[in-house]
């Protein structure tokens, strides 16, 4: 691909990153890097085509543990993160633990 | 396969990139943010999916089995992991894909021609390797496996100054010859980097130093999407860079620090004042019925929680106690600092777990007039966000972080452990005043006791 192409896709998500960020309040802020966390989880695409490309057993080795690594990234951050949310909206579906004293 | 044509293939990476552009949208307002993370799973999903359908691919089977090794691991830890410790996991998480990152970039050098190619490689494998050990450290240090304060060894800032440029020299040579010899080269070179930097961060500072090695992981796998050609990964890598920057100088400004203070406060000494001195000073300490009867004959009751409630597991006993001095006409409020817990907002969901409603916690600007009105503060497992060495003494690591003015209420509780010092690691001058008392042992015996006097009172 063009590189300068590539250039004018970094440049733009540049702004929008600080965009879209830029009115948090700080209670959201751990959920909000936790999920920003999860997003870049999306090197597995990466890992993946390069598992799928490696042309000798130690290059898959590798990759194999890149794409591990990145699952583990991917998928336990937007659970992790899904868990903090369903926290701040567990105040109308009381939980019977809640009763206990 | 390749089932997909470059146009389907291309466009479903464009719904991906919008399904991250609105997850981070989504992620910054209280309602939409749950929504918002389940936007970004989809993305994520139809990032993941397109890539299997659209690119001619080997080891499909080994693939997919090591996926689903990945889930199983983490989505158990994810679903388990105590409240008090999700910091730390999301550090892990957060230095397992930097290590990705770093590893994809690895593998790819022998793909590598343009010098444009290879200069992206170079920076992925350093910054994500830096991302993946200083990741490790910080995960250490918040799980207390060593110690919370600065590390400082003889010498660091000049071992650094050669490390940052052997690495830089490394990344030059890189560039020029590609071979896989100095990538790994370049690759401990980063790891050490990553160990060099985080140590000398002092416990109070972890969070922001969480959120920037996220935003480095984010410019890592930017960096991966060019080596790869890969728009999604250099959208969703540099969204994450940008909003991570900004969001690391918001939280740096909610403790009153820079990000660089952060990074290079310990190199600048005298920054360790008092760290170590357990003090024998006398101070007040009381029982349990003299906490319950200063709170039963209060009006106004400030609540500030810290990490030692979340870690007591006392959020529910201390919500108990709160509708038991209600009931009593007492008017209680919960002041909630920015960096109560661990990172900024953990407190609001430890309590939010605890169904504590959301409209008796109040910020810091919205609490702190109120101190001077109120009978009694208690302050609950917090040490150092109330500690007034933060406004009066220069040296101290914590100066200059807001805090909450627990010192101004007529009386101030302290239920604690021990006299150790907070996570920063330095004395808090409020204990020793006459209007405090203090009342020793775990957060939720403390509590239920408390609680069982005020019913009696």
């Amino acid at each position: 691909m063009e590189s300068i192409e590539l250039l004018t896709y970094f440049v733009l998500a540049v702004f929008v990153g600080f965009e879209v960020v830029s009115k948090v309040s700080s209670t959201l802020h751990t959920p909000l890097m936790s999920g920003a966390n999860a997003i870049h989880g999306i090197i597995l695409v990466g890992a993946v085509v390069v598992a799928g490309h490696a042309d000798s057993t130690w290059k898959l080795i590798l990759a194999l543990l890149a794409v591990l690594l990145a699952t583990v990234n991917l998928v336990g951050g937007f659970v992790v993160t899904d868990r903090m949310l369903e926290m701040f909206g567990g105040n109308k579906k009381k939980r019977s633990e809640g009763a206990a004293s | 396969m390749s089932i997909l044509t470059q146009e389907v293939e291309a466009l479903l990476y464009l719904f991906a990139a919008v399904c991250f552009i609105l997850a981070l949208r989504g992620l910054s307002s209280p309602k939409s943010a749950r929504r918002g993370n389940l936007l970004g799973a989809l993305g994520a999903l139809v990032g993941v999916v397109t890539v299997f359908l659209a690119e001619e691919l080997s080891n499909i089977a080994w693939i997919l089995i090591v996926i689903a090794v990945g889930s199983a691991i983490s989505v158990p830890a994810s679903r388990m992991v105590q409240m008090t410790q999700m910091p730390q996991l999301v550090a892990l998480f957060n230095g397992v894909g930097g290590g990705a990152a770093a590893v994809v970039a690895f593998l790819e050098l022998s793909a590598a021609d343009t010098l444009g190619f290879l200069i992206a490689v170079a920076f992925t494998i350093f910054v994500g390797s830096v991302s993946f050990s200083g990741s490790v450290i910080t995960f250490a240090k918040l799980q207390e496996l060593m110690t919370t304060r600065p590390v400082m060894f003889k010498g660091q800032p000049v071992v650094m100054v050669v490390l940052t440029l052997v690495s830089l020299v490394g990344a030059v040579l890189l560039v020029l010859d590609g071979s896989f010899l100095l990538g790994t080269a370049l690759l401990a070179a980063g790891l050490i980097m990553g160990v060099l930097v985080v140590l000398p961060v002092g416990g109070a500072d972890v969070p922001i130093v969480i959120s920037l090695l996220n935003a480095m992981t984010g410019l890592a796998v930017a960096a991966s999407g060019l080596v790869l050609g890969n728009t999604l990964l250099l959208v969703a890598g540099t969204l994450v860079g940008a909003s991570g920057t900004l969001l690391t100088r918001a939280m740096a400004s909610a403790m009153g620090r820079s990000v660089s203070n952060t990074i290079f406060g310990a190199f600048k000494g005298g920054s360790t004042a008092g760290s170590t001195e357990v003090s024998d000073r006398p101070v007040k300490s009381g029982s349990a019925e003299d906490v319950a009867i200063l709170l039963g004959y209060a009006q106004r009751v400030i609540v500030v929680p810290g990490y030692g409630l979340a870690v007591a597991q006392a959020q529910h006993t201390m919500y108990e106690l709160a509708k038991a001095l209600e009931d009593k006409g007492i008017d209680v409020v919960f002041g909630i600092h920015p960096v109560a817990g661990r990172m900024p907002g953990h407190m609001n969901v430890l309590l939010a777990e605890a169904n504590v409603p959301y409209e008796v916690l109040q910020e810091m600007d919205e609490v702190n007039p109120q101190f001077k009105t109120a009978d009694v503060c208690l302050v609950v497992g917090a040490n150092d966000v109330v500690n007034p060495a933060a406004k009066t003494t220069a040296g101290s690591p914590i100066y200059g972080m807001p805090i909450l003015d627990a010192g101004e209420a007529k009386q101030v509780v302290f239920l604690k452990r021990s006299m150790r010092p907070g996570f920063a690691g330095i004395e808090n001058d409020l204990l020793y005043e006459p209007n405090t008392t203090l009342l020793f042992g775990d957060a939720k015996d403390s509590l239920s006791k408390v609680l069982g006097a005020v019913k009696a009172l």
